[in-house]
């Protein structure tokens, strides 16, 4: 076999040349095809048309709740009482799992808005419940505080604050 | 280990036909007389089984597509369309439900007859591994099956598995919210889970073509655990496992029939005869009693991502086994301290199916956690260190020895 090589058999030559840029030029293709392929399974233009959500707050009395559903989650809208306000003031953000000051996560202290959904596995936590009075997770045993901060339990983050504005004294826009 | 074919067209039509596709010919070397060990017990019946399960479920699945729509808005109540109006449409349903439950209940049988006999050894480690790849997509085909009626745990536990994925690090989220096509569980999601739902069944079919294929090589690994010598050893599929297989088949039918005609949502969960609601997470989510030993190891954990990677790699670590055992000896029958552990690990599964099933708080989340070391003890010290330590019994040197005592040697 040696001997019928030709003596360029070791260097690269127009061959392996052509071998690779036929390799590359179909691999990028397949790249180009797999890619709309993949990509339609995202959120589609109608799902992120959802628009934002505007609420009134006025009806809602100290230590009440309501939940309101944005993009196709629940959100929570608490207004606090005085006590659930101390209680999340008074703890030292290092012991948290998550640390978050209670005030960076409100933007007027009476008034915690957050996305409803347990960052454990996605579950609707229950309000006034669990170790901490303020959210339990009965899917698995997550225990958030009054500022929706994680406490105990597998959940890895505090519940989600989502962007929302004031746009008036009782009205919130969300998103 | 088939051999020379024994096959003989004995018609013009069958021997025109064996020149142009042996199709016969090689239904008659796999399943007519298909050389088999003479010593199979019962335990071996249950890939018989597992076939027929896997067609029941694919030809009521097609059934049921015909009267399903997967849509959020109408999907719960044309499942209710199906339980009042089709004709026979509670029977086909019922079939299906419970049918996912038999054919977990048949391949849990099958994986550990193949744990307790090494029927995963050399030379079936491919044999086993395509075994572990069915089981895969069977948990995948049930998950995605089990949204499809858009009850509270259709959408509740859809919503905890998808979520296992966001725990993922950096792409994680990104990945959710591409399973999902959305925010959140949502029509997108209903839609395509009902399109993989009825593509997951014919994977499984193409995998299975390949596991007998691979069955067929080394052949069947039989209760003893030594290979097969020669002929002796063996009879023809047919009759002998035909009808062997046709009466386990017979038994299972009826446990089956049982649970159809009389029990028919006792496996099932009341929650999910209520239609899913984003808003409202039922007390208690309990995925169905197959998958509970694996949530019972997600829970055990205390961290979201180390929670999911446990859980996958209780599946995961099966590819491994057969390089984890490390005795030579296949049947558990002459290895006193594997029996032992083997029991243990039965009962461990079976412990952790009921912590699966039990809220995730107090002395239940402790046994969980002993539950779950000693499923990954089992198989990364026992079984490695077992081969090495335990002493085996004497192997017999024939498959017939056992029963007919030793036989001279020719």
């Amino acid at each position: 076999m040696a001997d019928e090589q030709n003596s360029a058999g070791d260097e690269t030559n127009r061959r392996d040349f052509l071998y690779l840029a036929t390799g590359a030029f179909a691999a990028i293709g397949a790249a180009n095809i797999a890619w709309p392929l993949i990509h339609q399974m995202n959120p589609d233009a109608s799902v992120k048309a959802l628009a934002s959500i505007e609420v009134d707050l006025s009806a809602i009395e100290t230590g009440q709740s309501i939940t309101v559903t944005w993009r196709g989650k629940p959100v929570f809208i608490r207004r606090r009482t005085q006590g659930e306000i101390a209680e999340a003031r008074t703890v030292a953000d290092t012991d948290l799992p998550d640390p978050q000051n209670d005030a960076e996560r409100v933007q007027k202290d009476e008034w915690l808005v957050m996305v409803g959904i347990c960052t454990h596995l996605g579950c609707v936590p229950l309000g006034q419940a669990g170790d901490f009075n303020g959210w339990f997770c009965p899917c698995h045993g997550s225990h958030y505080d009054t500022s929706g901060r994680i406490r105990k339990g597998p959940a890895p983050k505090n519940l989600e604050i989502p962007s929302y504005e004031f746009v008036g004294d009782s009205r919130i826009k969300i998103g | 280990m088939s051999g020379e074919s024994t096959y003989n067209p004995s018609n013009g039509f069958t021997k025109w036909m064996d020149s142009r596709l042996p199709i016969l010919r090689l239904a008659h070397d796999s399943f007519i007389d298909y050389p088999t060990p003479k010593n199979l017990n019962y335990w071996w019946t249950f890939g018989g089984i597992l076939t027929f399960c896997l067609v029941t479920q694919i030809i009521t699945g097609i059934i049921l597509a015909m009267h399903y729509t997967p849509h959020v808005d109408f999907a719960f109540n044309s499942v209710e369309h199906i339980m009042r109006n089709v004709n026979y449409g509670w029977l086909i349903r019922y079939i299906h439900a419970n049918g996912a439950s038999m054919f977990f209940l048949a391949v849990y049988i099958h994986i550990f007859r193949g744990l307790y006999y090494g029927s995963y050894k050399a030379p079936r480690e491919v044999l086993w591994i395509l075994g572990v790849i069915i089981y895969l997509l069977m948990m995948a085909a049930a998950f995605l099956g089990y949204v499809l009626p858009w009850g509270q745990m259709s959408l509740w536990g859809a919503t905890v598995i998808t979520n296992l994925f966001g725990a993922i690090p950096l792409i994680g989220e990104n990945v959710a919210i591409w399973l999902w096509g959305g925010y959140s569980i949502d029509n997108p999601t209903l839609n395509r889970f009902f399109s993989l739902h009825y593509l997951i069944p014919f994977l499984i079919f193409g995998v299975v073509i390949l596991h007998i294929w691979a069955l067929h090589v080394p052949g069947n690994n039989n209760p003893v655990g030594i290979s097969v010598k020669g002929k002796q050893d063996t009879v023809p599929f047919h009759p002998y496992y035909t009808v062997k297989d046709g009466f386990a088949l017979t038994v299972f039918i009826i446990l089956f029939a049982y649970f159809i005609f009389f029990a028919p949502n006792v496996l099932g969960h009341a929650d999910n005869y209520i239609q899913a609601n984003p808003l409202v997470t039922p007390a208690h989510i309990v995925p169905e009693w197959y998958l509970l030993p694996f949530y019972a190891i997600l829970r055990a954990v205390p961290d979201k991502l180390g929670g999911v990677a446990l859980m996958f790699g209780a599946i995961l670590i099966l590819f491994l086994l057969p390089w984890l055992d490390t005795s030579k000896v296949r049947s558990a029958r002459y290895r006193p301290l594997f029996r032992q552990f083997y029991a243990l690990l039965v009962l461990d599964c079976l412990l952790l199916g009921y912590l699966g099933a039990q809220p995730a708080e107090g002395i239940y989340i402790v046994l969980a956690r002993i539950g779950t070391v000693y499923y990954f003890a089992h198989f990364l010290v026992v079984l490695p260190v077992l081969g090495i330590v335990e002493k085996p019994k004497a192997v017999p040197e024939s498959i017939s020895e056992p029963v007919l005592g030793a036989q001279p040697a020719e």
